[in-house]
């Protein structure tokens, strides 16, 4: 059987489940034939891909600021419960 | 390898946080305010506003906590809170901006084609973690419209689920998955033209 060739449009909308994993087998197949032959779909690919990563990796430290901390305390009306760790 | 299991600190009790238990409350603030205040840092982009937001949504939450049935988790309620409040800062801010969907009024599948193709991914970490670049990227989230920002931050920088994502925004999952293409591509295209322009110098 031959495989459905994509072009460069239909497969923009499959990208995100594509990089996630989350796209049906079928799919997968036609996709990454149309990568093989196509060098800007695999730069876009590639390039999405990093760009996630990069944006998964910049995660912060999620503790508050003591003065932060503070002033929520005194406008939730519960100054009585800042203790100190 | 065993996967790694978190200690789970127990949830506050609902029961208490509804009789206006204020220890209990406390103790849901000490939970939670550092990851909403991080949440709505990203969002909104200045300390000033984020800590406002935080104030407003702890505020709220309190109000209304008597009113909460629990059927989505304490941690969903939270960050529905805080979105919403974050949106609705934006609004003061910027009245001019639409929340609703940028794009999606003028069809909701329209996905901008790609237009920069610097084949970047690969260059050496040192370059890709530059504070250059770092702040490229945080540059790119604020050009976001409202709706696309965040859905990227809960699903992508916060890591929630799709499923999680659609209960804090109250939308369905397939709205998540649109916005969250059209998001990641336009991130994508912000720094591609970023490293297009540094390849360029380069050689
Ligand atoms: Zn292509």
């Amino acid at each position: 059987m031959m495989i459905k060739h994509l072009n460069c449009h239909d497969l923009l909308s499959s990208l995100s489940d594509y990089i996630d994993g989350d796209l049906n087998a079928d799919l997968c197949k036609e996709l990454e034939q149309h990568l093989y032959e196509c060098p800007n779909c695999r730069i876009v690919v590639d390039t999405l891909k990093k760009t996630v990563e990069l944006y998964q990796h910049e995660e912060e430290d999620a503790t508050l600021p003591d003065d932060v901390r503070m002033r929520l305390f005194y406008r939730l009306n519960l100054q009585n419960f800042l203790k100190h760790d | 390898m065993m996967s790694e299991i978190k200690t789970h600190v127990d949830e506050p009790s609902l029961e208490l946080l509804r009789n206006g238990d204020k220890a209990e409350f406390a103790k849901l603030v000490d939970m939670y305010s550092g990851k909403i205040y991080r949440l709505v840092l990203r969002i909104l982009g200045n300390q000033r506003d984020a800590e406002d937001v935080l104030q407003e949504t702890f505020l709220n939450a309190y109000r209304s906590i008597a009113r909460f049935e629990g059927r989505s988790s304490i941690s969903t309620w939270l960050y529905r809170i805080a979105t919403n409040e974050a949106l609705m800062a934006i609004r003061k801010q910027k009245p001019q901006v639409s929340l609703d969907v940028e794009g999606e009024n003028d069809r909701g599948d329209a996905i901008n084609k790609p237009y920069h193709f610097a084949d970047w991914c690969c260059l050496p970490e040192n370059d890709l973690q530059s504070a250059e670049v770092k702040s490229q990227m945080r540059d790119a989230i604020q050009r976001l419209s409202p709706a696309l920002q965040t859905v990227f931050i809960l699903r992508d920088i916060e890591g929630f689920s799709v499923k999680k994502t659609a209960e804090i925004l109250e939308t369905n999952e397939g709205v998540v998955k649109t916005r969250l293409l059209r998001a990641r591509l336009r991130l994508r295209e912000d720094l591609s033209e970023y490293f297009g322009k540094n390849l360029g110098e380069v050689s």
